[in-house]
């Protein structure tokens, strides 16, 4: 499969998540430069973390004006499959492809911790690697990750199982303590209404590697590669292709075509 | 003409004035005689320093570039190389806490992508008054949250350093920023004007009026008027930093670059001027072509803006419209202001007229050095000489009461503000006695510390300076890393105060001997000093930072106890010693007696002995005794740990207790290992000549410490983790009335 990680000026885990997807999970990967038009055939398209344009407006209010997002959004309207990290699930939401919006986290500071969540709905092209009530130790990295929605978006999300991960303890039970940044209804990942978008705060990529402290990201990876091989696999079989990269401690130029 | 009161505002002696007119042959106007002040102040000229720097050690096996550029650079194999360099941005800290602290990291950020290397750590020390002051708070909020602010945005991790908390720097917060860097070997990039007819291209940010006279500023005592001095500061912008990096290491990359400098301290007078120096050359700039942020600067202000985010670049005449491309590309700014000449000396003009014409190389090279006075303090006879208290009865109370202290509880409250995982590499989190990164596709990885104990150079610099090569290098040891290079920042008071310049020279001569010993080069690093508020100095506070290169990532060991039935084994020998302990200052209030002694032959068969153990594989866990003593690093294992495992410890040294719990003898490293490898560790032990015994085993939900058949310490685990968990947030929770 072809993933495609979008770099915006001020985007820093673009090559983390290129990383990830290339090395760790065997798949061809390309960057995405925010002035192009061009989704370079990709068959998944990954808004990485960072801080586009610096965020000193709101998180993501200006990367959603970017020439590529206007590709991403016609890619996700005709159902392909949109991922967005951290500030890639910021700028998902003020570009309209995922409802609600980020307030700053509940102790107003920016938190980096190890943090656990649960798997609320494993019938996603996102999570169906994974099981249902399944915890998961991922990181989290960001400031403005305190989801909001008004309570009656809230209930319809719940209704149509649009809450995808929600933060809990690492025996999977939810509490205020747990849900650190201070989400409504917990929610730390929410895919839209038709199943092709999802957005997540805590990073995946950074829970890849044995080396790490905890690979439960694959999880996710995983899943959007078994989506992918299964929506292809009607069509002609075609087996994926060993990828052998080369992998080396210095990334490669990041945003030069 | 140039009178008293304006050389008193430029911080400039007679004398320094009198040499200025010599080496040019003539009066300065305003702005030669600003480039001239702040090229010689101390934060940029190291007057009074440079004397006793050259007694650092400055070569070694791994070393590709000592002291004199922007930052150092060791050889690490694999066609790598890394490069770092640590920074003190105190002043504009305390004057603004956010700012100080957001463009310190900048700044040292730029140093280290200016070498052609991408950032991949920060480190940094920090030094704050007691908390239980508001202000003190307010200063280590702001701090923290400018770090945060700064690297987060900039996406580089900061995985590690310490934050120690004393009086001493309750009016001169020390902020201390240390940054590592990777780079290919064979595509490093010096600050070298080269090539008589080059262009020079100033990038990035546009010129402001900010931050004039930093350095200067920097180079005095605060008094009263310190709120008057906030415009100083400059402000930073981490969005505009990250693209000039991605957009510099582009460039780099198409060799489309000669030399290369940022704009730090003195900012385009320091880059012009050094660039030619160390190349031999000259430079003829056009003062009207530079990005300017608002109308009607004057060519003084243009010279000397400390405005952030910006670099000079030479680069040859047909490469500029590639380079102009790629800066472009990042959205940033690209001019040419001039070019390289072969007279040696500085020239820009201003709306036509020539306003600055100096050689070179007086600015850069012909700084006064001062060998200044220095004499014993006083005070010295008074705390070095002294009893050693009554012991305390209940020191099971004690011992939770250190947990507690906030120089030795859980410094999450700071790091969690900091990302640092980003990149992907961190392998050990801040919070461990070093940070460790892979290195993608390699076996091996890197290690680093930050240490510097001020209590113990204050009651004996030399000691002090020596210790904390010793204790950094003993950091190193316990991820299985051996040292390899080593900077420093060394932050003290008004060194024209005699007693001041003794501890200066005295910590000097205790790094350098130190660091000799253990066969590390000093690679560069930066002085402090004028750190005094009101004619009071901070304590001579010597903070080194050192890089370890670890062979195999897979051995490095856990930072806690992993698991219950372990064994528990101490390296090396306790000793009476509670002079200048955490022990002593916090139950007693005695910052009094001799630190403790350092054998540094011991010293380092102990650290070769845990990395041979380390390496061998035999180690889960293992941790270096610091402050706090035996008692606390066991702890800390407990406490660090996924399950929060307790101990059963049993000793039966001839000591008192207190210093059998709480002492601080150097030297002294525990390592966990399961029951059959622990063995394995012994006999290594034996064979390198280092005492190693087992004291006690993991598990259970207490941590009981018996000494002499007594039991002289019984807590529950989570007790104890509460009192070192809260200390420090606690400080911050917001009052409900």
């Amino acid at each position: 499969m072809k993933f495609g990680v979008v770099v915006f000026p001020g985007s820093n885990c673009d090559y983390d998540t290129f990383h990830v997807l290339q090395n760790v999970m065997g798949q061809e990967t390309v960057f995405l430069w925010h002035k192009e038009h061009d989704l370079r055939g990709v068959d998944c398209v990954v808004l990485p973390g960072g801080f586009s344009y610096g965020d000193y407006l709101r998180s993501g209010a200006i990367a959603r004006f970017s020439p590529i997002m206007r590709e991403v959004k016609k890619f996700a309207g005709s159902g392909g499959l949109v991922l967005g990290i951290c500030n890639g699930f910021q700028i998902l939401l003020e570009a309209g492809l995922l409802p609600g919006a980020m307030l700053r986290n509940k102790n107003l500071k920016f938190l980096c911790q190890h943090v656990h969540i649960r798997i609320e709905n494993n019938r996603t092209a996102f999570s169906s690697a994974g099981h249902r009530g399944q915890v998961l130790r991922i990181p989290i990295a960001h400031f403005d990750g305190n989801y909001y929605a008004p309570p009656d978006l809230l209930s319809e999300l719940e209704k149509n199982k649009q809450v995808v991960f929600r933060y809990c303890d690492e025996n999977g039970k939810l509490s205020e303590e747990a849900n650190v940044n201070g989400s409504a209804h917990s929610i730390a990942g929410l895919i839209n209404h038709q199943g092709n978008v999802l957005g997540m705060m805590p990073h995946p990529e950074r829970a890849s590697e044995k080396i790490l402290g905890s690979e439960d990201g694959k999880i996710i990876f995983r899943s959007m590669i078994d989506y992918l091989e299964k929506k292809r696999g009607t069509g002609k079989k075609k087996a994926t292709r060993a990828f052998r990269p080369t992998v080396t401690p210095l990334p490669p130029l990041i945003g030069t075509f | 003409m140039i009178d008293a009161k304006t050389l008193a505002d430029h911080n400039l002696t007679r004398e320094e004035y009198e040499l200025i007119v010599n080496l040019i042959g003539r009066e300065p106007n305003l702005t030669e005689l600003g480039i001239f002040s702040v090229m010689w102040s101390e934060h940029c000229g190291y007057k009074s320093s440079r004397v006793h720097l050259k007694k650092f050690p400055t070569r070694g096996k791994y070393l590709i570039q000592g002291p004199g550029e922007n930052a150092g650079v060791m050889d690490i194999g694999d066609g790598l190389a890394v490069v770092f360099k640590i920074e003190s941005h105190n002043h504009p800290s305390y004057i603004e806490p956010y700012q100080g602290a957001a463009t310190g990291v900048g700044g040292i950020l730029r140093d280290i992508f200016t070498m052609g290397a991408r950032p991949v750590a920060v480190l940094d020390s920090l030094r704050f008054g007691p908390l239980d002051q508001p202000e003190n708070r307010s200063i280590m909020d702001g701090v923290v949250s400018g770090i945060s602010g700064y690297g987060n945005s900039f996406g580089v991790p900061t995985v590690g350093g310490e934050v120690y908390f004393h009086e001493c720097y309750a009016q001169n917060p020390l902020v201390n920023v240390c940054c590592v860097g990777l780079a290919r070997k064979d595509k490093l990039f010096l600050a070298r004007a080269r090539g008589v007819g080059n262009a020079v291209i100033y990038v990035g940010a546009r010129t402001g009026r900010d931050g004039i006279h930093g350095a200067t500023m920097a180079s005095a005592e605060f008094g009263e008027e310190t709120e008057h001095k906030r415009p100083n500061v400059q402000v930073g912008d981490p969005f505009k930093e990250k693209l000039l990096l991605e957009a510099c290491l582009e460039a780099m990359a198409r060799d489309l670059i000669v030399g290369i400098q940022d704009m730090g301290a003195a900012g385009l007078t320091c880059s012009t001027t050094e660039m030619a120096a160390k190349a031999g050359t000259g430079m003829e700039i056009n003062l009207d072509l530079v990005p300017q942020r608002e109308a009607g600067m004057n060519p003084y202000e243009i010279m000397l803006s400390e405005s952030q985010e910006r670099m000079l670049i030479v680069a040859e005449p047909d490469k500029v419209e590639e380079l102009k491309k790629i800066f472009t590309k990042w959205d940033l700014e690209a001019v040419v202001i001039g070019k390289v000449t072969d007279d040696e000396r500085l020239k820009a003009y201003f709306h036509g007229q020539l306003v600055i014409d100096i050689p070179v190389k007086a600015v850069v090279d012909l700084c006064p050095a001062y060998r200044r006075p220095a004499r014993t303090p006083a005070f010295l006879r008074k705390v070095t000489r002294f009893r050693l208290p009554e012991m305390p009865s209940d020191l099971n109370q004690v011992f939770l009461q250190l947990l507690a202290s906030p120089n030795i509880s859980d410094k999450e409250w700071v790091f969690r503000q900091y990302d640092h995982m980003v990149q992907v590499n961190t392998m050990v989190l801040p919070g461990a006695d070093a940070a460790v990164l892979r290195l993608k596709g390699l076996k091996k990885g890197l290690a680093m510390t930050l240490d510097g104990n001020s209590l113990y150079t204050y009651l004996n610099p030399r000691r002090g300076g020596q210790i904390a090569v010793a204790e950094a290098c003993r950091n190193l040891a316990c991820a299985g890393a051996t040292p390899i290079g080593v900077t420093n920042c060394l932050n003290f008071g008004n060194p024209e105060k005699p007693e001041i310049m003794w501890q200066f020279k005295q910590t000097v001569e205790g790094i350098a001997e130190a660091c000799r010993r253990f066969e590390i080069p000093v690679t560069g690093g930066n002085v402090s000093f004028y750190n005094e508020t009101e004619g009071k100095a901070i304590y001579p506070t010597p903070v080194l930072g050192i890089i370890g290169l670890v062979e195999d990532t897979s051995r490095v060991p856990a930072a806690g106890f992993c698991g219950a039935g372990e064994v528990i084994i101490l390296l090396g020998e306790n000793k009476e010693e509670l002079g200048g302990s955490e022990y002593l200052r916090l139950v007693f209030s005695e910052e009094k007696g001799q630190p403790p002694a350092l054998n540094i032959e011991k010293e380092k068969r102990v650290q070769e002995c845990c990395r041979q153990a380390v390496r061998a594989g035999l180690v889960r866990t293992a941790h270096d005794l610091s402050e706090g003593g035996l008692a606390v690093a066991l702890a800390e294992c407990s406490f660090k740990g996924p399950h929060r495992i307790g101990f059963q410890v049993k000793l039966d040294d001839r000591l008192r207790t207190d210093a059998l719990l709480f002492g601080e003898s150097q030297s002294r490293i525990i390592l966990v290992a399961r029951k059959d490898k622990a063995r394995k560790i012994l006999a290594l032990a034996r064979k390198m000549k280092v005492r190693a015994r087992i004291i006690g085993r993991t598990g259970g939900r207490k941590m009981v410490i018996w000494h002499r058949k007594k039991k002289v310490v019984d807590q529950p685990v989570e007790l104890g983790y509460r009192a070192w968990k809260n200390s420090i947030p606690d400080y911050f929770k917001v009052k409900k009335t």
